[in-house]
């Protein structure tokens, strides 16, 4: 029998860097077949290729035994083949339904596709409404629909290229479910995660990338975790430090019964929500996204303004009707969730980047940019961060995504900020890499920034944290210390449950006198 | 009464040029590009349908011609901006000169002698009913012909697939490539239907609405109907509201010279440009509105990556 998929020798080089360098795999039917590698080790480039969004500079194709030349994405959809993007192909301006219709093969028929999302996603346990807008969704909303939409077009090969990157551990479970069903049925899967306990659990086999040239194969099942991060690595990885907190006396972050409504009928109302981070300590918040967190994100950050002034408070200024710049000169700094459009302009240097928020630093002067500044800025960021770029000159769009994250954190981490507002710090970046952008937020508290967290990874939350806050429907729990809580009683607040009193009914029925 | 009648069917009939080119450059900029040529393109659909009555043609085949006219022209800018990736505002206004010189070139022998304009209807019972006929049936085909492009314009953007993917590229190129699309070539028949929406514009300035060759005849309707797509938010019933506000407003000003008002014609002549602009920009302060209409990608040049 043929392979579903076969690569022979397939290399690929932009401007500076070689993405793929003879690359060959063959993945049969029914297997699901892990990439892994560092940031930039060309993993999404290989993965464009397959799916024809970009064209090699040699090598072949087969699938199922036939020779594919020059394909697009549209061919590749008739041949059975479908892509979750790393970066979400997805239009802001339109509704989730008519995103999917775009790249349905059934005939234009919205209300009855809207009808079979709705069906499908829930028994998919990703449940979406198709009539949202996708620019009011969250990232991890978006990556459901992405996941959604190839779902539904019963494929024979699947490419995922870090799907579960922003979902919930809950949703993780039921998306595994589902794929080892779809392998069953004899589709070929080809996976693509920095999370390796997943791709233990998940992958049949994987093939290591490092620079661009296949370093490796493994069977992951009957591999430690160890291994395959020092096959991807090829070094040890570091190990994190984590000095107990110091916290100062007074709060840098004040929150005090922060109430606001949704901006539209489909977010969250916040509920009197008051906490408090201090300088040299790190405040975790979790929960399962689209509880509140993008509403609580864009009033800290002031994206959004409010009308009373004192309810957030930065290191004693009333600040929560402030614009955002005004926010910054008082030592604000802000890692956003979205890296692309709002963290990064895509098609601006890095440089360019830079100066967006670090124009304080002496990268403009007298309202002129200082290039020469602003590159070594830039250059600073990318050298301490080991972001894998051409240059300071490079685009923002030309990173991998891992390495576009690590600069963006770089550059806030850079700005030295009294208080870092981040939203989930490692989305997608390596093993590696996560461990040095942990640390470096810790170090960074431990010099006596106060750090907020937002993070769907209880894992990083523990690792990082000193106090946790849960929210859950637009409310915050009081603080737990990261010492005395655990993940049981976390993962139960973060259902609106609470320990000892189950305010869900229908079980405590039976309970009540 | 027939005050009424006449400046009712004036709006109309003065509208209608304007809702043609517009619904065109519409479309054209939903796709994600921006030219700025109509004018030119209306002057050569002008001078092209011009000719053709002149040259005997049947009055069909001259609207065609300028229709066509207008296509035509509005591929030069099309293979400038699209394939060469030109900038797309240089393109445009070079397309809007080069339609000026080209059309008064063409009009050279014309003469100034006017046409036989284009008929009005004759629908059996409705154009004879009493107060509705000469108010709603009599008009020329083209006045009829623009609004039912209203209708599928509107039908098209909003409710076919087609209309979907061609706002998806307008929004973002890059999207729509990703998921297979190909973008260069909806551009195209996107730029080439504008060109044969100003096409028709123009002709029907020429032959319909005053029968008469004049260089630069348009007298900036071309640049009106890219106010109005941009003051209507990109959306086609703000597109065909403005269009008949600009069209009442020019009739009413020709009422007001008539009437011998004591104000300077030139600043009576500027009232309609002035009003349509200053209704379109208080009713377009909406930022949300906008930002949701508006598309993204306008007037950036798009490469296929890979
Ligand atoms: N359009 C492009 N232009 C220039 N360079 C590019 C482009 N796309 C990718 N690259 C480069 O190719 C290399 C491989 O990138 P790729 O996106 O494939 O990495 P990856 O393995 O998916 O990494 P990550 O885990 O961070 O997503 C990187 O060095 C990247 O900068
Ligand atoms: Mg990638």
């Amino acid at each position: 029998m043929h392979p579903r998929l076969e690569l022979r020798n397939i290399s690929k080089r932009y401007p500076g860097v070689v993405a793929n360098d003879d690359v060959s795999l063959s993945i049969q039917p029914g297997e699901i077949h892990a990439v892994l590698g560092e940031n930039g080790a060309g993993k999404s480039t290989l993965m464009k290729i397959i799916y024809g969004a970009a064209h090699a500079d040699s090598g072949e194709i087969y699938c199922d035994g036939n020779l594919i030349l020059a394909h697009n994405p549209a061919m590749s959809r008739a041949l059975g083949i479908e892509m979750v993007y790393q970066h979400f192909a997805l239009f802001e301006s339109v509704s989730v339904v008519e995103n999917i219709a775009l790249s349905a093969s059934s005939a234009f028929n919205l209300p009855s596709l809207a009808e079979k999302i709705r069906e499908l996603s829930l028994r998919y346990g990703m449940p979406i409404d198709p009539h949202r807008q996708v620019h009011d969704l969250s990232v991890g909303e978006r990556q459901r629909v992405e996941i959604v939409r190839c779902l539904l077009q019963a494929p024979k090969l699947l490419i995922l290229d870090e799907p579960t990157s922003v979902l919930t551990p809950q949703a993780v479970v039921k998306l595994f479910d589902t794929l080892r069903q779809l392998a069953a049925e004899g589709c070929s899967i080809v996976y693509i995660s920095h999370k390796l306990d997943e791709v233990q659990e998940l992958c049949d086999t994987a093939t290591v990338l490092r620079n661009g040239k296949v370093t490796g194969t493994a069977r992951p099942k009957e591999t430690t975790s160890l291994e395959l991060a020092r096959m991807m690595v090829g070094s040890k990885l570091p190990e994190m430090h984590v000095s107990p907190a110091a916290p100062s006396e007074k709060p840098v972050l004040e929150v005090r019964d922060l109430s606001a409504k949704a901006r539209d009928h489909f977010g969250v109302d916040l509920k009197d929500v008051s906490f408090n981070v201090h300088g040299g300590e790190i405040v975790g918040l979790a929960g399962v996204s689209g509880n509140g967190q993008a509403e609580l994100i864009a009033l800290l950050s002031g994206e959004r303004r409010h009308g009373q002034g004192d309810a957030i408070k930065i290191n004693g200024t009333p600040a929560a009707s402030l614009r955002p710049d005004e926010r910054r000169k008082l030592g604000l700094a802000f890692v956003p969730e979205e890296r692309l459009g709002r963290g990064a302009v895509p098609s601006h240097t890095l440089w360019e980047n830079a100066v967006l928020t670090a124009h304080r630093f002496g990268t403009v002067r007298k309202g002129l940019v200082d290039r020469r500044r602003a590159a070594a800025f830039a250059s600073g960021i990318i050298d301490r961060f080991k972001v894998k770029a051409n240059g300071p000159a490079a685009t923002a769009q030309s990173l991998s995504g891992g390495n576009l994250q690590k600069y963006i954190v770089g550059r806030e981490i850079a700005l030295a900020p009294k208080l870092l507002l981040v939203s989930q710090p490692t989305w997608g970046v390596d093993v590696g890499a996560s461990a040095f952008i942990r640390q470096t937020i810790v170090d960074l508290s431990r010099a006596g920034t106060a750090v907020f967290v937002v993070s769907e990874e209880l894992d990083e939350l523990f690792e990082i944290c000193d106090r946790l806050l849960v929210i859950c429907q637009g409310r915050v729990s009081p603080p737990l210390l990261r010492t005395s809580t655990d993940r049981e009683e976390i993962g139960l607040l973060m259902t609106g449950r609470t320990m000892g009193k189950d305010q869900t009914g229908s079980s405590s029925v039976a309970l009540q006198d | 009464m027939e005050l009424f009648t006449a400046i009712f069917t004036g709006t109309i009939v003065a509208a209608t040029p304007l809702i043609f080119a517009a619904l065109g450059e519409l479309v054209v900029e939903k796709s994600g590009v921006l030219n700025l040529g109509i004018e030119g393109m209306m002057l050569m659909g002008a001078a092209l349908a011009f000719w053709a009555v002149t040259a005997g043609y049947s009055m069909p085949v001259a609207i065609l011609a300028g229709a066509l006219a207008g296509a035509a022209a509005s591929l030069l800018f099309g293979v400038l901006a699209l394939t060469f990736l030109t900038n797309q505002y240089a393109a445009g206004l070079a397309l809007a000169i080069f339609g000026s010189g080209v059309s008064a070139f063409i009009g050279r022998g014309f003469g100034s002698d006017p046409i036989e304009a284009l008929h009005g209807v004759n629908i059996a019972i409705l154009s004879g009913l009493p107060v509705l006929g000469p108010l709603l049936f009599r008009f020329d085909p083209l006045v009829y012909l623009a609004l039912a492009m209203f209708v599928a314009i509107s039908w098209f953007l909003y409710r076919t697939k087609a209309g979907l993917i061609l706002r998806t590229v307008g929004e973002s190129p890059q999207t729509s490539h990703a998921i297979g699309y190909p973008v260069i070539r909806i551009r195209y028949m996107a730029v080439l239907f504008g060109g044969l929406m100003a096409g028709l514009a123009g002709a029907y300035l020429s032959v319909a609405y005053t029968p008469l060759w004049v260089e630069n005849m348009t007298a900036g309707k071309g640049w009106i109907a890219l106010a109005l797509v941009v003051f209507a938010t990109w959306r086609p019933l703000r597109v065909l509201l403005g269009a008949w506000l600009f069209g009442g407003m020019t009739i009413l000003q020709l009422q007001g010279q008539a009437l011998g008002l004591q104000v300077p014609s030139e600043l009576l002549s500027a009232l309609p440009y002035l009003a349509t602009i200053v209704v379109l920009v208080l009713i377009s302060r909406n930022r949300q509105m906008l930002a949701l209409h508006f598309p993204a990608s306008l007037a950036k040049p798009f490469r296929p990556a890979g």
